[in-house]
């Protein structure tokens, strides 16, 4: 082949990598290049994650790796090797979980296209901080961009549940 | 153009019964929030076509040159790669398409005329394959001194951005003024006469991106009948569907748009940009070609016109304006999309709601060698509400005056013309009360702690000046109901709306209306989903629809039980018969018998325009808001603490508060984008500077206002169902006005850029400090 080019690699040397998801050992042949974003998406199928920036900026592909939050598009399909992952279909896995109900109640879902990302945020930020105040809300979520803005709502939403989880009535 | 006005859009429902209303009025959570909160939402990347093909896009990294060649031999050498398409591929003369002037090429002729315009575009087995193949295609192009700027397209002998033969007989062509818009009443040099202070100053307002989250895309497939399925979120899928039939020469009933819910539109998802591409790739193919955009090419398909004006704007002693004259130049894009109108509609409120003896509005659209411009929330409003409510303030500081006095000197009453002249405009709200409202809920007469200051704004937007939006509802034996209605729901919750005004027309429960809308297959006709038109052109056509079916309903009843027609009669969820009420899915299901079926009830709203009118008509309602910010600025670093910000809008009637609020909420927070933090960015290449979400900055939950607070003002005065107007942008026209305000009283420094960043705030502080302000 004379017309071999640099980045010929990327379309072939498949790699197989075995991790958890949602509770279950998934094994996908990906190149090495396949973020955890594309490979959940593309492999596994769990469209659920979303894909905006590619660079870790807006927050849409956000989905839990052994329980940390992290941008599934900074990650590759084979970092994630012998991992555990936790996606939005995996949180709703019983149906809608009671933050979700109260993105609902909060009027915080507009479009929807970030939420998905949005609620595992919220969900490692209630899991490492139960009882978060107005600013550490704001702080844990500043990851996440919302374009319909619907900040000040999922921030109602984040303490409705910290206030149901917690026990107390409202 | 011609066309004479038929009907407008008369009042439909004044709410007779001011009691509960049912499910109208309440806070209905969103139709469709579970599958949105769940991740079982499919917006278009998450359709899956097996075996499609993907698409690559081709560009230069440079904002105007001619293309002298396309070597794609390596690119084709790729495994995997299918085809490589350029301009020689597409038919000759190449079609171009486009919603005020038919300018935009499918794909580059000849010359590129904006950074990120494809060139070329790579047809292969993986998204791997096409997107090494694009990088692999080689273009020899000549760079050319691009229009990149306002001064550059405006200066003597200046870059032609269009080539003139698009637009033969208009004598701009020669220019790179695509279109003009002149808006006078009053005698405004007999006004200066007696004018006491006289403002005069020039205002900018940048290029800013829509930045939805989700990206742009389109995915194409070919049928065997030869036309093709379409799939975009789109926010007019019969716009794209007439489109595509107009650019490909097929009947429409050929080309099926479906239109996945929108992940964010903002009007960047209403005009047709790659569709067209994608619809020649699958015909040329005869394969399902897919392209999912990067975020980065979805910025170079979109975004705001820039705006400079220069205005000069006379009071009296007592601060009553007696003249406004504004030349305002709108920086559009390459192409023209839908940038002119955007100029022709801004400009035609740019001397505001309020009572000005003389008036001059001298706009242009000037076409630049940048991404084309397009509809984007508020929809040229903002941009002159910037300079226009900001000159009021110049005024009120001469005078002596407080922002929000000044404005009651000035807002007209309800019924009371603001535009004048031969295409007058009255007030249809009484704006008074948000403006009062707003002042109420910062607190404006409070006590100002050190640093801080406070503005207060209003704007204004003319709603859709024509108008056509057709419904099915089909209430079915069983007392269930589906509604087909074509507005796209991109995150305003428009089929929330439906479903509550068909459950109380209809007297469905609220969990039993279902709503199909985003396929032209089946979904009768919507003109398009923009100008926070929908709740009062789909609404109202909704509304119609339950009509029609209750009526069905009666007659059937009449017919299959014997009881007279003229005995019967039906109002809201009942039918009357002589034995008493019934419930109407319960009338229903006695007049369908043991042969079920269904009743189909048809609904058509329509606003015909008026030929004469500069904007082809009047508005069926105008969104009205008032905005007040309270800031705190750092004098040391130029950072602004928005400590308290409120947003009042005149809203008719609220369908559904929490949706009211969350729109109003977004707007407001979209309208700091602009006014705190977003430009886009351009080098002496034409390229966009920040293009990505690391360098292109919207609001995150950190810049939320320490206190947001929304008011709605509600009189039941709309032209919308039980007296609801539009809307969707009214939080975001006047931001900027406000916050600039109260930043000038927090600081002593007036300034007249946008955006108030960090930077550009200390910077005037330092400026003003060696003594020069105003």
């Amino acid at each position: 082949m004379t017309s071999a080019r640099a980045d010929d690699h990327l379309l072939d040397e498949l790699q197989t990598v075995t991790l958890t998801v949602n509770g279950s050992r998934r094994s996908v042949a990906v190149p090495p290049h396949r973020t955890l974003l594309d490979g959940l998406r593309e492999e596994v199928g769990l469209p659920g994650t979303k894909s905006c920036c590619a660079e870790g900026e807006c927050g849409a592909c956000t989905v839990l790796l052994d329980g940390r939050a992290v941008n599934s598009c900074l990650v590759l399909c084979v970092e994630a090797e012998g991992h555990e992952v936790t996606t939005i279909e995996g949180l709703s896995q019983d149906g809608l979980t009671d933050l979700q109900e109260e993105f609902l109640n909060a009027g915080a879902v507009q479009c929807g296209f970030c939420i998905p990302g949005q609620v595992v945020a919220a969900e490692y930020l209630l899991r490492t901080n139960p009882s978060p105040s107005e600013d550490e809300i704001r702080e844990g979520m500043s990851g996440n961009l919302c374009r319909c803005a619907g900040y000040q709502r999922i921030v109602r939403a984040v303490q409705a549940t910290a206030a149901r989880r917690s026990g107390g009535d409202d | 153009m011609t066309e004479a006005p038929e009907r407008t859009v008369e009042p439909f429902d004044l709410p007779e019964d001011p009691g509960p209303r049912g499910q109208v009025g309440r806070p209905v959570l969103r139709y469709g929030g579970g599958d949105r909160t769940s991740g079982a939402q499919r917006f278009l990347a998450d359709l899956s076509f097996p075996g499609a093909l993907q698409v690559a896009l081709v560009t230069i990294p440079v904002g105007c040159a001619d293309i002298l060649g396309v070597d794609a031999t390596a690119a084709r050498a790729i495994p995997g790669v299918v085809d490589v398409v350029t301009a020689a591929d597409l038919p000759s003369p190449m079609p171009r398409f486009g919603v005020s002037h038919q300018d935009r090429p499918v794909l580059a002729v000849e010359r590129v005329n904006y950074h990120g315009e494809p060139v070329a575009a790579v047809v292969a087995e993986t998204l791997d394959a096409a997107q090494a193949a694009a990088r692999a295609v080689r273009v020899d192009y000549r760079e050319l001194p691009g229009a990149y700027t306002l001064d550059a397209a405006l200066a003597p002998g200046a870059h032609l951005v269009q080539d003139p033969s698009i637009r033969p007989g208009d004598p701009a062509a020669a220019t790179n003024v695509l279109e003009d818009a002149l808006y006078i009443w009053g005698d405004v040099a007999a006004e200066e006469a007696r004018t006491a202070v006289v403002v005069e100053n020039v205002y900018t307002f940048p290029m800013v991106t829509h930045f939805p989250i989700e990206p742009g895309g389109t995915v194409a497939v070919p049928t065997d009948q030869g036309g093709l399925d379409v799939y975009s979120p789109v926010q007019h899928p019969y716009l794209l569907q007439r489109t595509l039939a107009s650019v490909l020469g097929l009947p429409l009933n050929q080309v099926r748009v479906f239109a996945p819910d929108p992940g964010g539109g903002f009007g960047g998802k209403q005009n047709p940009k790659i569709e067209p591409l994608l619809a020649f790739l699958a015909l040329r193919t005869r394969r399902t070609c897919r392209l999912v955009l990067s975020l980065e090419e979805t910025f170079q398909s979109m975004r705001r016109a820039g705006c400079r004006m220069t205005a000069r704007t006379g009071f009296t002693q007592n601060g009553e304006l007696t003249f406004h004259q504004v030349d305002a130049d709108f920086q559009i894009g390459a192409y023209a999309d839908v940038a002119p109108r955007v100029m022709g509609k801004g400009s035609y409120v740019a001397a505001g709601p309020y009572r000005i003896p003389g008036v001059r509005i001298a706009a242009r659209a000037v076409m630049t060698n940048t991404t084309p411009s397009t509809a984007f929330r508020g929809f040229g409003s903002p941009q002159v509400a910037w300079a226009l409510e900001s000159q009021l303030d110049a005024g009120a500081r001469r005078l002596g005056l407080d922002g929000l006095e000044i404005r009651r000197r000035n807002l007209v009453a309800k019924g009371e013309a603001f535009v004048r002249g031969a295409s007058e405009a009255t007030a249809d709200g009484e704006w008074h009360q948000s403006l009062e409202k707003a002042a109420e809920l910062l607190g404006w007469d409070q006590p100002l702690a050190p640093n801080r200051g406070r503005g207060i704004a209003v704007g204004i937007k003319p709603g859709a000046t024509s108008g056509l939006s057709q419904s099915l509802v089909r209430l079915l034996c069983d007392g269930s109901a589906i509604v087909y209605a074509g507005t796209s729901d991109m995150g305003q919750g428009a089929r929330t709306l439906w479903q509550q005004i068909v459950s109380d027309e209809l007297g469905t429960p609220l969990d039993q209306v279902s709503v199909v809308s985003g396929d032209t297959g089946t979904v009768p006709f919507d003109l398009q989903t923009s100008a926070s038109r929908s709740t009062v052109f789909m609404g109202s056509a909704v509304l119609e629809a339950c009509r029609d079916v209750r009526q069905r309903v009666l007659d059937l009843y009449a017919e299959s039980t014997g009881v007279p027609a003229d005995q019967l009669s039906e109002r809201r969820g009942t039918l009357v018969t002589p034995e008493g009420e019934l419930s109407l899915p319960e009338a229903a299901r006695k007049a369908l018998g043991s042969l079920r079926g269904e009743f189909i009830g048809q609904g058509t709203r329509r606003l015909r325009g008026k030929g004469n009118h500069p904007l082809g008509g009047d508005a069926a309602f105008y969104e009205f808001n008032a905005t007040a910010i309270e800031v705190e600025v750092d004098r040391e670093t130029g950072e602004l603490l928005l400590t308290k910000h409120v947003t009042v809008s005149d809203v008719g009637t609220e369908l559904n508060p929490l949706q009211v609020v969350s729109q109003d909420e977004g707007a407001a927070i979209m309208g700091l984008g602009h006014s705190q933090m977003e430009q886009l960015l351009l080098d002496e290449h034409g390229r966009i500077r920040n293009l990505g979400a690391l360098d292109y900055r919207i609001p995150t939950f950190k810049d939320v206002p320490v206190e947001l607070i929304t008011g709605a003002v509600e009189n039941h005065d709309g032209p919308g169902p039980y007296g609801s107007k539009g809307i969707s942008e009214g939080a975001l026209l006047c931001t900027a006005g406000a916050l600039g305000a109260a930043v000038a009283q927090a600081t002593g420094v007036v300034i007249r850029d946008l955006p108030l960043t960090p930077e550009r705030v200390w910077a005037a502080i330092q400026t003003a400090g060696t003594g020069r302000h105003e």
